[in-house]
């Protein structure tokens, strides 16, 4: 145990050293790709907003069922059967066909080249299921189909969500996935995010559609109230334009009406669509509608061919800024809904590092100081080996560019408190082994051997509790648990190579003298 | 050499009754579940308004009508702690209450922190929190299970669910808050007691097969003398740094390191007093380590 080769000092000289430099690029400013690298603080050391917003999926699934229905009709109408009774409730659909057919159907449902419901291979299941409930066939989504269609939801949702952050222009957001129907939003630095949730809150589907006072309209109307929520009117339910035609949205003060407004400009078959509309329709009422609200409903004057317009609706500059960049980003596929918030401001955050800084050098130099009376130049040893430990720890964490959260300081600190055990272990054995044995090598060698199996069990106990905090903790929990898990190697290596290696130096040189230790 | 063995009846009746009155505790008194678990709204505020205090602020948040409400004092004389259920889950109300103390109590208002968590989140967070400590000490188990043998592994199991029992005891005896970070700290403190354990039963294996004559009570107390210094040493110096997280850390991190205190002292009782005292009502001798040497 006691041997070292000049090959293995050197190497655990460079890796001390590669770490260390590494750690103190966290104090100095390097411009080499490796020692750029910084420690990240959390939200609650940096302070900033945590949103966790989840994406309502019901409408999503309610519009696909009624696309379907409409799929449906057509698609066995052109077989010759017929499909009666359609209902659309919540999550599927129910119909009736004429018992001769029954079979038909249901083996169109279930042939894996189905044109009408896609068959995943790799899952063994079709989008949709089929069941017989009663005389009517019911068709829902299949858990797979579930699936797919949360994720494709949620990928789109992501997308929207980062454009509408990105137009904000905060500082390096983080925006991920959490399970499938969740994105995860980290905001650094923000410490009021009302913005931000005022406009995540809204869907920002904008249709228009024309004002119908009569109910002749072939594809139905409904009522929908005006923004203001003075007044309502028919609209019908036939889309004109929707937000996908948008191009680009800005807001501007109109110098005709003094007002601001919202101009747009629509792609090209937005525009062809936009100039047949208001031909057509000249006299008659054209409602702009955002998430079932009518904003305004103007009378068309004149043809618009340019494929450019404006928005009007009694908007401030805020209102109408924000209006234009949810235009801009585009609709959410669903409605989200902010399930967890945390802010810490700056001020808590600056007050929590400086907290945690003073906790972790007072707890360091109590134990150090410690160490030194009870175990005199071995102590110095150990302590050493225990600076040199914290400087890895960092400088893996560095490395990593981990994130240091206030229990992550928390995690350093208690690895000085158990760093010192290995050690403890080792030392309190070979005093024992001193006692019956003369010869310094002989003790101390068997020392360490006797220790060994002690300290690598009670290290592995933690680093379990260590790994299972990292995958099932959320948020400051796992930065506890990657200090921790990490400290319990670098606690490893100090106390194996580097204070081994110091304590051979020194027994090597003392062989023939007493060790007190 | 201390005479721990004298005193393994009288301590195993007095953690069987701690144990107990903690579960009566934990039963009938319950645990002071944060938002975290619980799901509402927290709200920390910085004023130095001489306007701005408990009372007043109590009143403030009662004209809200927003169900339970706490107001206390956190840390400084100018810091205060707002938690309340947000029971219909209302959407801008953290908007709403900020305009509305802003406009009573004027700007000079810093919000420190707000916390808002809803009840689906707060569910799963107690939920994986439970899964999380129930995982970790079946692996650890588990993996002692593998290095000793079955009677060692129950030992170690019996002084883990002392520790962590009666450290939530204590929480809920003394009414403090259980956070995340909570699940945390009784997570450390298994890994802690684990270790403790581990130490002493390597030296009692080592012991017995040492010694085929020395029985197991006296074998276990040998070897707890054994590593007694090593046990107080790391004991002290876990401590030293714990102590200083909790007088030093900030407000945050106090409830965090108090629930480390308490675990390494429990700890550091359940290896001597427990988990060697099962291995002595086991009644294990040599024969159990060797039987099982010889297996392999």
């Amino acid at each position: 145990m006691l041997y070292f080769s000049k090959l293995k000092i050197t190497f655990i000289t460079l890796i001390s050293l590669f770490f260390i430099l590494i750690a103190s690029s966290n104090l100095f400013k390097f411009e080499n790709i490796l020692l750029k690298k910084n420690i990240n603080l959390g939200l609650d050391l940096q302070g900033g907003s945590y949103l966790l917003l989840e994406i309502d999926n019901k409408p999503v699934i309610n519009q696909k069922l009624q696309n379907l229905t409409i799929t449906l009709k057509s698609y066995f109408k052109g077989k010759n059967i017929k499909l009666v009774n359609f209902k659309l409730q919540e999550d599927k659909i129910l119909f009736n066909v004429n018992e001769d057919d029954k079979q038909k159907v249901l083996d169109i449902f279930n042939d894996e080249k189905s044109e009408i419901n896609p068959y995943y291979p790799r899952f063994k299941s079709h989008q949709l299921e089929i069941n017989e409930v009663n005389s009517s066939l019911v068709v829902n989504f299949s858990k797979q189909g579930l699936v797919k269609l949360k994720t494709s939801s949620q990928e789109q949702a992501l997308e929207i969500v980062r454009r509408r952050i990105d137009e904000i222009g905060t500082n390096e957001p983080n925006i991920l996935k959490r399970g499938n129907d969740r994105v995860l939003v980290e905001l650094p630095g923000l410490d009021d995010p009302m913005r931000i949730k005022s406009l995540l809150g809204k869907t920002a589907n904008l249709t228009f559609r024309f004002v119908s006072n009569n109910d002749e309209d072939t594809f139905g109307n409904e009522r929908l109230n005006y923004e203001d929520e003075e007044g309502s009117e028919f609209v019908s339910k036939r889309i004109i334009l929707s937000g996908d035609n948008l191009l680009d949205a800005q807001p501007r003060m109109d110098s005709e009406s003094n007002e601001t407004v919202v101009t747009f400009t629509l792609d090209r078959v937005g525009a062809k669509r936009f100039g047949k509309a208001t031909s057509t329709g000249i006299g008659r009422q054209l409602a702009i509608i955002l998430d079932g609200k009518i904003i305004s409903a103007p009378v068309i004057r004149d043809t618009i061919a340019s494929g450019s317009g404006q928005i009007s609706g009694g908007f401030t500059f805020q209102s109408a800024t924000d209006l234009a960049l949810l235009l801009r980003s585009g609709a959410l596929p669903a409605p989200l809904s902010i399930i967890e918030e945390r802010t810490v401001g700056p001020g808590l955050g600056q007050d929590s590092i400086d907290a945690g800084i003073i906790a972790l050098i007072l707890g360091f130099v109590l134990v150090i100081v410690f160490i030194v009376v009870k175990y005199k130049i071995f102590g110095i040893i150990t302590n050493i080996a225990l600076i040199i430990n914290l400087l890895l720890l960092v400088g893996v964490l560095t490395l990593f560019e981990a994130t240091l959260t206030l229990p992550g300081i928390a995690g350093i600190i208690l690895t000085v408190g158990m760093a010192v055990d290995a050690n403890v272990l080792i030392f309190e054995r070979i005093k024992e082994e001193l006692k019956n044995e003369k010869n310094n090598l002989i003790a101390f060698d068997s020392g360490y051997t006797k220790s060994k199996t002690a300290i690598l069990d009670a290290n592995i106990t933690t680093l379990l509790a260590a790994i299972i905090l990292f995958f099932m903790g959320s948020g400051p929990i796992k930065g506890f648990s990657i200090t921790l898990g990490v400290g319990i190697f670098t606690t490893l290596f100090s106390v194996y190579f580097i204070a081994r290696l110091l304590t051979v130096l020194y027994i090597s040189k003392n062989k023939e003298k007493e060790m007190a230790i | 050499m201390i005479a721990f063995n004298k005193y393994y009846n009288q301590f195993n009746i007095l953690s069987v009754s701690l144990v107990i009155i903690s579960l009566l505790f934990l039963i009938f008194k319950g645990l002071n579940f944060g938002i975290d678990f619980k799901g509402g709204t927290l709200i920390e505020l910085r004023s130095s308004d001489s306007k701005v205090n408990v009372s007043s602020l109590r009143d403030k948040f009662n004209q809200m009508n927003l169900g339970d409400i706490s107001v206390k004092r956190f840390g400084n004389d100018t810091d205060y702690l707002i938690k309340f259920e947000n029971k219909d889950s209302k959407k801008n109300i953290i908007e709403e209450i900020k305009k509305d103390l802003i406009g009573s109590f004027g700007n000079n208002i810093d919000f420190r922190r707000v916390e808002n968590v809803g009840p689906k989140v707060s569910a799963e967070l107690l939920k994986s929190g439970i899964i999380a400590i129930s995982v970790a000490l079946a692996l650890m188990l588990i993996y002692i299970w593998i290095r000793f043998e079955w009677q060692f592994s129950l030992g170690a199991i019996c002084a883990l669910f002392h520790d962590v029992i009666v450290t939530l005891g204590l929480f809920s005896l003394l009414g403090l808050e259980i956070n995340l970070s909570i699940i945390a700290a009784v997570l450390t403190i298994v890994g802690y007691s684990m270790n403790d354990t581990v130490v002493i039963f390597d030296r009692v294996r080592e012991n017995l097969r040492k010694y085929a004559d020395i029985k197991i009570f006296e074998l276990t107390n040998i070897s707890i003398n054994e590593t007694l210094s090593r046990t107080l040493i790391t004991s002290i110096t876990t401590l030293l740094a714990l102590v200083s997280i909790f007088i030093f850390g900030g407000e945050i991190l106090k409830g965090f390191s108090l629930a480390m205190i308490f675990g390494v002292i429990f700890g550091t009782y359940s290896s001597i007093y427990i988990a060697n005292t099962i291995l002595v009502r086991l009644n294990v001798s040599q024969k159990t380590i060797l039987k099982d040497e010889e297996k392999n």
